[in-house]
């Protein structure tokens, strides 16, 4: 069970096989991937920024809970920060268990207690030139909620 | 009166021109010091959508401060 914040792109292979275990029947991951539009607006890149220590304690709580809620064998993701380009992977959520069920639940578990609770920060690049950080008010600003 | 460091992120630290600044204050609590610090440099998102930390914890805005604490202001968060 290990959550990390990496700079460097997401190696999925070598990830994969941290989960392994003999008990296993079922692998279930999510990839979060950098689109082109957000709200409307054309999006060429993007920029992640985390509190590098406190997003680590509070991913592995964050699996801590998902082994302890779900029928899990291992649970293991990795959140990119720096500056991606589209298609990118930012985050990857990897769970093992010994049936597809628990799998899926438990790494839908993961992602959506990620997104609300980790300290990161993604600020969009817009083709027309401007930038904004998603979910902040700025007064210029209104979006998410 | 205490004094604090307060560190800003994302876009708090923008909107500040600088990701850190020593405090002389009279706020009680995290709180109380957001406030004060979000009249003076303008932020606009609420308290209750923002976190804090003091001194590398995860805190609540009901925490009280002691003179020497790193109070760290998070914005709403957009991971994933």
């Amino acid at each position: 069970m290990t959550f990390e914040i990496i700079e460097k792109p997401i190696d999925v292979t070598e990830l994969i096989q941290t989960l392994r275990h003999d008990s296993a029947g079922a692998y279930a991951s999510f990839e979060g991937w950098v689109r082109n539009v957000n709200e409307g607006q054309d999006v060429i890149s993007l920029e992640y920024e985390a509190h590098g220590p406190l997003a680590v304690r509070e991913g592995e709580v964050i699996l801590a809970e998902a082994l302890e809620r779900f029928e899990l064998l291992a649970a293991m993701s990795c959140h990119r920060v720096g500056h991606l380009e589209i298609g990118d992977c930012a985050v990857w959520v990897g769970v093992s268990a010994p049936h597809r069920g628990a799998a899926f639940e438990g790494c839908r578990y993961i992602i959506d207690q990620l997104k609300q609770r980790l300290p990161i920060w993604k600020k969009e690049h817009y083709r027309d030139g401007h930038s904004d950080w998603i979910n902040c008010v700025t007064g210029k600003t209104s979006d998410g909620v | 009166m205490i004094g604090v460091t307060a560190r800003y992120f994302a876009v708090f630290r923008e909107q500040v021109g600088q990701d850190a600044e020593t405090l002389s204050t009279d706020a009680a609590t995290a709180g109380e010091l957001f406030a004060e610090i979000a009249t003076r440099h303008g932020f606009d998102d609420s308290m209750t959508r923002c976190k804090v930390a003091i001194n590398d914890e995860l805190a609540g805005w009901e925490e009280e401060l002691t003179d020497g604490d790193v109070i760290l202001f998070f914005p709403p968060v957009a991971g994933g």
